[in-house]
């Protein structure tokens, strides 16, 4: 595992649309005056001909994306989560989740690790949206390695997907030889005390959390859980049956994100304690990405002592 | 062009006018006005301009029509099983709770429904993605939509109508069912979008105004529309629940449905005119 090269999962977004522009010529992408932060700008620069601006127009890009899917084309709509799935949200669930669209919505700059923009720009509220639109996949990845591997997923897919990138820079975790399947869990450390399921920026915090734990003597299961929706319940129950505790964390508010989603299904199957870690109810503010996530508890620490938390509340 | 004469026009928008009567008698509720206003507009598109077959709905390079309007799923069905999508006996179920057709357009369930709408702004700007995947793809369709007056306050379309300039999506056609009532009164009185022509117009788009009930003026502007290159607008200015006589000009037939007596009085003036027609 090399933990030193990092890289944006919005650039991995670029990169990826680069990659399959060569494979591939079936699919349009479209951007909304952002390309340049999106990254969607590598593939524009590539392929000029297939890319379109829509301009500042969020809720209209999103059902252009709807009508150019309706004609059996495959096509990617790129915003900030803020825009893409706040701003458009109407949008995504009528011109595009209804009809169970082939559009791939790429919302890049996830959370607070936006940093200095301050509260307005840092959606922690996307995940929540989306998961309640009827038959729409989510995939937050976790590094460079797993983002390529998501967008060239995704467009295999059939209806919507949302995929979840991040503005910060952040450790590449898998090497290539890494196996991504939309919908399944990845256990990236096996453990019998308790269970991190982790997500997006958080996988990385939670596998620094399991050498802090194992020097504690905890032995903490790590999951990798990138597919928000439809979620890997099995992988969720067996968590909670072997395990007796489990710790979400995202960078997301603890309201409807990941966390949400593993304590239905586990109220649901086999109730144990759920501690989840995420933004607390709370929106954002301007600062280095780095130090927001400090202030706001999105760390490796903070998943240490929810999991010791976590573990205290077992029956 | 189709050789079909206005006459043959004429009953069939009639019978496709009785299709939303039935429709919303049965259905005990939806959107008579709206529907009864674009009747001729809807007739002349199926019957005599866009490329399509009833047999084939899913043909790649068949022509899109999109109804922005998605109110108005009324004319929307009644043209759709009149011009042989499916059954026009069908058109009594409207709105019921174990029918395909749902009180606004379902590409998934219902043949010949090109796209999904009804959240009103939306389908203009699923035109304009139509349009566009044909001129990137090199697809050789149009693409129609059918926007209400009331519809155009949606900061959406304004989006959507630069865009299509913009790209040039000469592809694109866009009536607008300009009957000049919306459910909370008369355009000018809620928040008016007149003059419409001139928004088009400043909009880059190529504008051209018509009577919505006369398929001479219809096909004039369609054939216009054909040699123009750039998006074009038709303001098509039509009667409010046209050809049934209480609910001509009436905002309260937005969105009620006749009683008995009132679908009575309805089926007999259409059965009438249409008879007049033979």
């Amino acid at each position: 595992m090399a933990d030193i090269i990092k890289s944006a999962t919005r650039a991995s977004y670029g990169k990826a649309l680069v990659k399959l522009g060569h494979e591939r010529d079936d699919f349009i992408v479209l951007d909304a005056d952002l390309a340049a932060a999106t990254q969607t700008g590598k593939f524009k620069k590539e392929f000029p001909d297939r890319f379109y601006d829509c301009g500042i127009a969020e809720q209209n890009m999103i059902s252009i994306a709807a009508g150019i899917a309706a004609t059996g084309k495959k096509v990617f709509a790129s915003s900030f989560a803020m825009f893409a799935a706040g701003r458009a949200f109407e949008q995504v669930r009528n011109s595009i989740g209804y009809p169970h669209l082939n559009v791939i919505i790429g919302a890049t700059h996830a959370g607070i690790s936006v940093g200095e923009d301050g509260a307005t720009h840092q959606c922690c509220e996307d995940i929540a949206l989306m998961r309640t639109i009827p038959g729409m996949t989510i995939i937050n990845p976790a590094d460079e390695t797993e983002a390529i591997k998501a967008v060239e997923a995704a467009i295999e897919l059939d209806g919507p997907v949302y995929l979840r990138f991040g503005r910060l820079a952040v450790p590449i975790i898998f090497d290539d030889d890494y196996s991504f399947t939309v919908g399944k869990a990845a256990t990236l450390k096996e453990g019998s005390d308790v269970t991190v399921i982790a997500t997006g920026l958080l996988v990385h915090e939670a596998l620094i959390a399991y050498d802090l734990l194992k020097a504690e003597g905890v032995n903490a299961r790590i999951i990798n859980m990138a597919t928000i929706k439809p979620l890997d319940n099995e992988a969720v129950i067996n968590a909670a049956k072997e395990t007796g505790a489990i710790v979400t964390a995202e960078e997301h508010s603890v309201i409807g994100g990941l966390g949400s989603a593993v304590a239905d299904v586990v109220s649901e199957n086999y109730p144990v304690p759920v501690l989840k870690l995420g933004v607390n109810d709370t929106f954002g503010h301007s600062g280095p990405a780095n130090a927001l996530l400090d202030e706001f508890g999105l760390r490796a620490a903070n998943i240490v002592e929810f999991a010791k938390k976590a573990i205290s509340l077992k029956k | 062009m189709s050789s079909i004469t206005k006459k043959e026009l004429q009953k069939i928008a009639c019978k496709v006018r009785i299709g939303i009567i039935d429709g919303v008698y049965n259905g005990k509720s939806g959107h008579p006005g709206g529907s009864l206003s674009s009747a001729d507009i809807m007739t002349y598109l199926y019957f005599a301009h866009m490329n399509i077959d009833p047999k084939n709905p899913k043909a790649e390079n068949r022509d899109r029509f999109v109804l922005s309007k998605g109110h108005a799923a009324p004319v929307l069905y009644s043209t759709l099983a009149n011009r042989g999508y499916f059954d026009v006996a069908e058109l009594k179920t409207l709105r019921k709770i174990d029918s395909r057709l749902q009180g606004h357009p379902d590409m998934k369930n219902i043949p010949g429904v090109d796209m999904s709408s009804g959240s009103l702004g939306q389908g203009i700007s699923c035109a304009v993605g139509m349009a566009l995947s044909a001129k990137h793809f090199g697809n050789n369709f149009n693409v129609y939509t059918l926007l209400g007056d009331g519809e155009l306050e949606e900061g959406q379309v304004w989006e959507a109508l630069m865009f299509a300039a913009n790209k040039g999506l000469s592809n694109l056609t866009a009536f607008v069912d300009y009957n000049n009532l919306q459910i909370d009164g008369t355009i000018e009185e809620v928040n008016s979008a007149v003059p419409i022509d001139k928004k088009f117009e400043a909009f880059n788009w190529h504008t051209i105004v018509i009577n919505g009930h006369d398929f001479d003026q219809i096909e004039a502007a369609l054939k216009e529309a054909a040699t123009i290159d750039k998006p074009v607008a038709i303001i098509a200015k039509t009667t409010k629940g046209k050809g049934v006589s209480f609910m001509e000009n009436q905002v309260s037939w937005h969105g009620a449905a006749p009683n008995d007596e009132q679908y009575e009085q309805a089926i007999a003036e259409l059965t009438t005119a249409l008879k007049a027609l033979d």
